[in-house]
């Protein structure tokens, strides 16, 4: 049994492969458009992915802190006292942390709270003192804030007593290891001695050299905050939501609330600016695929007037020539996305393999996600036939008689 | 008493209308054609043969006068209409065969069938065989237009303009570059057809010969009718 189509699917088949060469052309013309736009697509994707995840890897998606302090005009009208010193920021807890806390955890959207007592402290041992943060948390509630199980070196990411998790280049600088101990000390002039239960490396330096984590009591009770805490660090489902709940909270609680949108402003203006010039490109080849495809139809349907004008000779109407075309172009679009996809992945295969990272991982991963292909065929697809109404009405429009006689 | 095919009253056709270069080509025919008649349409170059051809095929509207086809007015038809009743109800056969080269001969064949039907089917195709069968090409039935003789293509051209068994058939020198034996087969095949389906078939020829073997020779000059004799 044989296939059968319709007229116009069958002409325009006929039509694109009487002539080879326009055909192979126009197609490898499409194809690489398509491969460049999927190509770029995945890998900046890719690429924008990793750098997002890379930098919060190492911070809350959004903080809750206290409102600064500002001075309150106490000064009556007839006073003259007009020079007024911005107030230092002493370090407060949370007004009513927990029923914050509560409030955020059901706010939908946040997907973990975790309170944190933070403050300054010295981290002593023999002539040796850096200067650290003391970081009081709830380990099982700060690892779904940041991933710390997956940066541990030695020891786990668990604090309990005297016991803390260090960063890999304090524990150089101060000398010590696994089980070592190493004194704390505050500028309020309390001190505590500490023993390393775990070493950590975040993958950024300076912070491997400041954060000394312990139990939220023991940095509760060191930096004079007896019950507090001094920030709310929250996770959300949709990281580029952040703001928006942040916003929300703010208006909720009327305490300072960032996200690390603002935090991070410069990151993310860089990922717009990708992005920007990303979509400049594939519109630049999108253009150029369009009048690649639309040129060689011009061109077919000049060598084709006598073969349309004959088919309207024997009864075709405007209309199912006008479909010949239009076929032809998305056609074109069509095959063409399918053989750019596989381009596109032959070029990420490539390149992944090329281009590494300093401790040789791939840069990139080589896969390509099914709706980028799916993205390509309908935009190849939709641009072939737009591409096509031009010279499909040309077509459509032509006099039987001169074409015929031409 | 058979009926009227096609029937021309007053029928003007001018070209370039509102330029200076204004012509009209045609002056008011007047001319019918009957059911299963066979005639020559003949003039010298210039005479408005292939203008009026178009008209009757339907390809070409007339700007004065009436065409009749088939008893219906033309005039008022929508454009659709008109193609659909010219791919159905007449043959051409043109004067180069203008046979579609990227589709076999029997692929030809089927074509006006194709476009009348929007597709394919193995009835068309089955009798789009017997055409080529009646024509003698049934050997030849796969073969592209490329690769066959002169004959040859305006014998598929013949089988084309005949598969929908159209009332009429307009040939514009269907034989003009063919030798005179081929010549001579191909007319006695439009003969042929013309006894045995009963249309009408109107012949554009420069050559005397042929048209002497028509029942009826029109003879146009510059753009009338100066005579519509019977052949003796």
């Amino acid at each position: 049994m044989k296939l059968r189509l319709p007229f116009a699917p069958l002409v325009a088949l006929r039509f694109l492969r009487e002539g080879r060469m326009q055909t192979l052309l126009i197609l490898a013309g499409t194809a690489g458009g398509v491969a460049v736009i999927v190509f770029l697509t995945q890998l900046i994707t890719q690429l924008q992915a990793q750098i997002v995840d890379r930098v919060l890897g190492s911070q809350a998606h959004v903080v809750i802190r206290p409102l600064e302090e500002t001075n309150l005009r106490a000064i009556d009208d007839a006073a003259f006292a007009t020079l007024i010193e911005p107030r230092a920021q002493r370090l407060r807890s949370i007004d009513q942390w927990e029923n914050v806390a509560r409030l955020a955890a059901d706010m939908p959207g946040i997907t973990a709270v975790s309170p944190m007592a933070t403050g300054p402290a010295f981290a002593l041992r023999g002539q040796a003192s850096k200067s650290v943060a003391l970081m009081g948390v709830d380990t099982t509630l700060y690892r779904r804030i940041v991933r710390m199980d997956e940066y541990m070196l030695a020891g786990r990411f668990a604090v309990e007593g005297p016991r803390a998790v260090i960063g890999t280049e304090l524990a150089k600088d101060l000398g010590i290891g696994l089980e070592d101990k190493l004194r704390v000390m505050l500028p309020n002039g309390r001190d505590e001695l500490l023993q390393v239960g775990g070493i950590f490396d975040i993958g950024n330096k300076d912070l491997n050299r400041r954060w000394v984590f312990v139990t939220l009591p023991l940095a509760q009770s060191l930096l004079d905050l007896p019950g507090g805490v001094s920030s709310l660090d929250l996770t959300v489902a949709d990281i580029f939501e952040a703001q928006a709940i942040a916003d929300r909270l703010k208006g909720a609680t009327g305490l300072t609330v960032d996200s690390w949108m603002q935090t991070n402003a410069q990151l993310l203006a860089a990922l717009r600016n990708q992005t920007v010039s990303n979509n400049l490109i594939r519109s630049f080849v999108v253009i150029i695929v369009a009048l690649g495809i639309a040129s060689v139809l011009v061109v077919s349907v000049v060598q084709k007037q006598k073969e349309i004008g004959i088919l309207r000779a024997m009864g075709a109407s405007r209309a199912m020539i006008l479909q010949v075309f239009l076929i032809q172009g998305s056609l074109v679009g069509a095959v063409g996305s399918v053989i750019g996809s596989l381009l596109a992945f032959g070029l990420l295969q490539t390149f992944s393999a090329i281009y590494r990272n300093a401790d040789g991982t791939p840069l990139f991963s080589a896969q390509l996600e099914p709706r980028f292909i799916v993205m390509a065929a309908l935009v190849a697809t939709s641009v072939g036939l737009a591409a096509a109404l031009i010279p499909a009405r040309r077509a459509a429009r032509m006099d039987p008689v001169q074409a015929i006689r031409s | 008493m058979s009926a009227a095919v096609i029937e021309l009253t007053g029928l003007t056709k001018t070209y370039n209308i509102g330029t200076p270069v204004e012509t009209e080509v045609l002056h008011g025919l007047d001319l019918s054609l009957m059911e299963g008649e066979f005639a020559a349409l003949i003039g010298p170059s210039g005479s408005g043969k292939s203008t009026l051809l178009n008209i009757i095929g339907l390809l070409e509207r007339p700007t004065g006068g009436q065409l009749s086809f088939a008893g219906r007015n033309t005039a008022t038809l929508p454009e659709a209409e008109i193609t659909q009743l010219r791919g159905r109800s007449i043959g051409f056969v043109f004067q180069f065969h203008h046979l579609l080269p990227a589709f076999s001969a029997l692929e030809n064949v089927m074509m006006p069938a194709i476009i009348a039907n929007g597709a394919p089917s193995d009835a068309l195709e089955a009798t789009a065989l017997q055409l080529l069968d009646a024509v003698g090409l049934k050997a030849h039935a796969h073969k592209k237009p490329g690769e066959l003789s002169g004959g040859q293509q305006q014998r598929v051209a013949i089988a084309r303009a005949l598969a929908l068994r159209p009332r009429l058939i307009l040939a514009d020198e269907p034989t003009g570059n063919l030798d005179t034996r081929t010549a001579d087969d191909i007319f006695a095949l439009l003969r042929e057809f013309n006894r045995d389906s009963h249309c009408a078939c109107l012949i554009v020829t420069h050559d005397p010969r042929l048209a002497a073997r028509c029942d009826r020779v029109i003879r146009l000059v510059d753009g009338n009718i100066a005579d519509d004799l019977p052949t003796a």
